[in-house]
């Protein structure tokens, strides 16, 4: 068979020919075997051995079907039937070999399996840090907890780790099945409403990684996105304590007015910068906004012009969002991106 | 009773008296009569395959979307409208009613060597039924009313509070519609191959493709209650305000899931089994000797329907369940490679140590042979908990199961359709089309879906739509989308193909391919009657090990449509039976079940107000009738007679 050649090499190419397409493509980059912690590294791993088995695999049954096909294209117009006893004996052994090398494998798969996914899916009691994720349609809500109420750090879209430390996640949801997927990190966990879950990872590369809800969830299921930052422990309690200051009072009169239209706005309704009046939790929290990269789930950089155009109209940036656009005047908006810059 | 002597007739004479029986009604209300399982059966393939083509154009205004970042093709409520009823309409409108029902209907009867299928007007209601719901779904899509929850519409997603409006009301009663008629089909496709089989064909003699119905049908009654169950939960929780699904009032949303998985992953069997039956069937004809292992064969489909039902929660890997549940079900699924791979080894033996005729539908097997093993070997990764969860609801998994099921579905179907033409219709495909068609689309094939599993690997997730340049996956899903072309192109010459050669094929004799099966011993295409004379078996292909002079039953009366029933087991003849004859009435009655069915989308009185005309239509349609009060029951063998 002509397929053979050009499957085995395809398959045999897997590895290279994944990154080989794309040649923008930078190491670390948002990808399941591209492990940036020890979760991630175990499933490679695991990957790459059952891929090699189902290689071999699959190279030995094309080998046996393309003999096949090659012993007997003789006789086209016969319409005889063949009786071979002597060839089926043979088969039964041929097939009772097959079968017991598949079984084999198959076992070998489920030893590994079971043997890589303990550690994987383990939670343990402590850790050095627990983060509680809640997925809302389309965003996610990142909250740090602690003991005592004015030090829990509340924020979205983008979590902060320590690399080399062990990161505990717990996960509920605001209304719909989501799904926690940072495939560089570890494999995804579903956020379901009426149960809690928790996933348990560590991130020793520094950088910031790609994630994004994997369980539809209704409109914008495609721009619902996160990043994770692992950088080092005195970057990541440094942003902490930023973090953790209410928000920065401003001093400019242009960064006045702008939270004067902020306050006197829709912006209030769903919004909370800490420090000022505005507190409610319907969308994301603003306290410190503009020390995120990315706005909207991921979907637009935080730049001002981006943001100028998330206030003005959401809609047509990611129809169907539940935040309604706002219609501002050209003054009142300059000063309300100002302010919002300002929110370090 | 009076004694007829049929062996006294003249074959010519014979036919003229059965064609007057049995023939098909004429005329537009005799269309809808009609319950002669070739009518019924053909339909439901020509209606099944509608829905494939319907599907595909969703799926080809999906790729188009999809081939570039930020595109603006489809919007997201359109989109998002696309992607749900394209798995819906090519899981519950094609794939099973295809495989099962469309191909069931038609050859189960014939194999059997029975006049008609057993209950031929539940057999005609069901296919009505069908077509309502399939109706109810596309017209939903074109009053912009159509699913959007995706095929499964997980709660809450699909609950009151996330879902108002009609949308996921129009998909659960579809639901409802196309269950009922598969489970009516498989009481029809039970019975037939249990209770309608020729004298001499005894269980271990049946051909594969009777034992896979068998096994399907039985599969077929276990599972479809379970997703009836949770479209009916849903439909109640929309409609009067239970609470099965509100975690906020004690409701359970994974229990929509565990409900829902118990049915869809039988169902992946129920779409596969009727495709390596079709493999079977070709394989031993086109190699010119009997199958290898015919006894693991048959034993491999029964392992895999049961274990398929013990294998469900792998579609919820990622839901976090204790690791000993995932254990034992990672462990279920990597077993039911086993029968798998016990068929696979079977047919390369067969092919091994038999004379291989590379036909046409022998170049379909080998199409599925090289796509299945692709999709059963990404399935064993997928049954790995830890790889499943990087991979689990990303276009690798979007791969892996256009792997399986076109490659267990679509394959054998263009294979069995090359074969069984002839048949069916009286003439050939054309060959040379024949090939263009398979290497457009087996390439166009590969290249759309084996690329998607790079942007699985690549962290794409399914059903979004659109994606951000920066993510790397624009290169990859252009070329996705580059090999839909080729796939649509080569659907449009299998198309041109059937109408040409409708109208200018080569004529096709009784058995072209010489093959075993009875229905081979049939003029093609087969007269209404089946079979002048009910045949008898003395092996597995009974046409090759018939004797020159083969006996057949004679003494079936030929004034009304009776057929012979024999036992179970060894199908020794037992009692001659009047079947029904044509009716209007499982037409009607499906009308009044289909306006009670998506009146009770509006509102909960269409369940007693639709009851009424449905009662009226099953009173008028079981209304006892005909000769004598005594024509309908079960009859002595007595004229009875083996003839030479």
């Amino acid at each position: 068979m002509n397929g053979l050649a050009s499957a085995a090499i395809k398959m045999a190419g897997l590895r290279g020919a994944a990154w080989a397409l794309d040649p923008r493509i930078e190491p670390g980059r948002h990808a399941a075997l591209r492990p940036a912690g020890p979760e991630s590294a175990r499933i490679e791993w695991l990957y790459w051995v059952i891929f090699w088995i189902c290689l071999v695999v699959f190279v030995l049954m094309m080998i046996g079907f393309a003999r096949a096909a090659r012993i007997s294209s003789t006789s086209v117009s016969d319409r005889a039937i063949l009786e071979d006893p002597q060839g089926d004996r043979r088969s039964a052994w041929g097939v009772g070999i097959g079968l017991g090398i598949t079984t084999l494998a198959l076992f070998v798969v489920l030893v590994f399996s079971i043997a890589e996914g303990r550690p994987i899916e383990g939670v343990a009691t402590q850790n050095d840090v627990t983060i509680e994720v809640t997925g809302h349609q389309w965003w996610w809500e990142v909250a740090y907890p602690n003991s005592e109420a004015d030090l829990r750090i509340t924020t979205a879209n983008e979590i902060h780790v320590p690399v080399g430390e062990r990161i505990a996640v717990v996960m509920k949801s605001g209304d719909v099945i989501h799904s926690f997927w940072a495939p560089n990190i570890t494999g995804k966990r579903d956020l379901i409403p009426g149960y809690a879950s928790a996933i348990s990872f560590q991130v020793d590369t520094p950088g910031t990684y790609h994630g994004q809800c994997a369980e539809f969830c209704g409109l914008q299921h495609a721009h619902m996105g996160f990043s994770v930052v692992a950088e080092s422990k005195r970057e990541f309690e440094a942003w902490q304590r930023q973090q953790l200051q209410s928000a920065i009072e401003p001093s400019e009169p242009e960064t006045k007015r702008g939270r004067q239209v902020f306050l006197t706005h829709a912006c209030v309704m769903c919004h909370t910068i800490r420090g000022t009046t505005a507190a409610s939790q319907m969308g994301p929290d603003l306290t410190h906004v503009a020390s995120r990269n990315r706005i909207a789930a991921e979907t637009l950089p935080n730049t001002p012009g981006a943001l100028a155009g998330w206030i003005l109209d959401p809609q047509s940036i990611k129809p169907g969002n539940h935040m309604a656009a706002n219609a501002l005047a050209g003054d009142e908006l300059e000063a309300l991106i100002t302010y919002l810059e300002s929110l370090k | 009773m009076p004694v007829q002597t049929t062996a006294r007739l003249t074959d010519s004479e014979l036919h003229e008296r059965l064609e007057r029986t049995w023939g098909h009604p004429k005329g537009v209300w005799g269309w809808f009569s009609n319950v002669h399982h070739t009518a019924i059966g053909i339909r439901f393939m020509v209606t099944a395959f509608i829905f494939f083509l319907l599907g595909g154009i969703l799926a080809a205004v999906m790729r188009t979307q999809l081939a570039f970042p930020e595109n603006n093709v489809l919007g997201p409520d359109r989109y998002n409208q696309f992607f749900s009823v394209h798995g819906s309409t090519m899981i519950f409108l094609f794939a099973v009613p295809m495989m099962f029902q469309g191909f069931g209907v038609y050859l189960v009867p014939l194999m059997c060597g029975a006049r008609n299928i057993a209950f031929p007007r539940l057999n005609a209601f069901s296919y009505y039924i069908y077509v309502g719901g399939g109706l109810l779904l596309w017209i939903g899509l074109l009053l912009n009313v159509g699913v959007d929850t995706g095929w499964f519409s997980y709660v809450p997603l699909s609950g009151p509070q996330f879902t108002p409006g009609k949308r996921a009301d129009f998909w659960a009663q579809m639901i409802t519609f196309t269950e009922v008629s598969a489970l009516g089909v498989a009481v029809c496709i039970a019975t037939t191959i249990l209770r309608y089989r020729a004298p001499g064909m005894t269980l271990n003699r049946m051909p594969i493709l009777l034992w896979e119905k068998l096994v399907v049908s039985i599969a077929v009654i276990f599972a479809m209650p379970a997703v009836m169950v949770a479209s009916s939960l849903l439909l109640l929780d929309r409609l009067v305000g239970t609470q099965f699904f509100n975690p906020a009032e004690g409701g359970d949303v994974l229990l929509y899931q565990h409900l829902f998985w118990f049915f869809a992953h039988p169902d992946v069997y129920i779409i596969f089994l009727p495709g390596t039956s079709i493999v079977s069937t070709l394989v031993a004809v086109y190699t010119r000797r009997h199958i290898f292992g015919y006894t693991p064969i048959v034993i491999s489909m029964i392992a895999t329907a049961f274990l398929g039902f013990s294998v469900w929660v792998h579609h919820m890997f990622a839901t976090g369940l204790p690791p000993l549940g995932e254990n034992f079900f990672t462990t279920a699924t990597l077993m039911i490679v086993i029968p798998t791979a016990a068929q696979f080894f079977c047919w390369l033996a067969t092919m091994w140590n038999g004379k291989l005729q590379f036909k046409l539908p022998m170049l379909w097997l080998f199409g599925f042979l090289f796509v299945f093993l692709i999709g059963g070997l990404s399935g064993v990764m997928l049954a790995s908990v830890p790889v499943d969860l990087q991979v689990h609801d990303t276009y690798f998994l979007i791969a892996h199961l256009h792997y399986v099921l076109i490659g267990g579905a679509v394959f054998p179907m263009f294979a069995g359709i090359y074969h069984w033409f002839p048949k069916i219709t009286g003439k050939f495909l054309n060959e040379a089309l024949g090939k263009i068609q398979f290497w457009l689309f087996f390439v166009g094939f590969n290249v759309t879906f084996f690329t998607m599993h790079f942007l699985g690997l690549r962290g794409m997730p399914r059903r979004i739509y659109t994606y951000a340049p920066e993510l790397h996956w624009s290169g990859l899903n252009l070329l996705a989308s580059s090999g839909a072309v080729f796939m649509a192109v080569g659907t449009l010459v299998f198309l041109w193909n059937v109408g040409s050669s409708l109208y200018g094929g080569a004529i096709a004799d009784i058995n072209p391919w010489a093959a075993g099966s009875l229905e081979w011993g049939v003029p093609s295409p087969p007269p209404s009657y089946n079979f002048l004379y009910i045949p008898t078996v003395n092996g597995r292909e009974a046409l090759w090990s018939a004797v020159a002079n083969q006996p057949v039953v004679t003494g079936l009366r030929t004034d009304i449509q009776e057929m012979l029933v024999t036992h179970s087991l060894d199908s020794e003849p037992q009692y001659r039976e009047e079947t029904a004859g044509a009716s209007i009435w499982p037409f009607l009655t499906a009308v009044a079940v289909s306006a009670a069915f998506v009146g009770s989308i509006f509102t909960a009185w269409a369940v007693p107000i639709g009851a009424v005309p449905v009662t009226i239509a099953l009173i008028a349609w079981l209304w006892p009738r005909g000769s004598s009060s005594t024509s309908k029951r079960a009859t002595a063998l007595e004229p009875l007679a083996y003839e030479r």
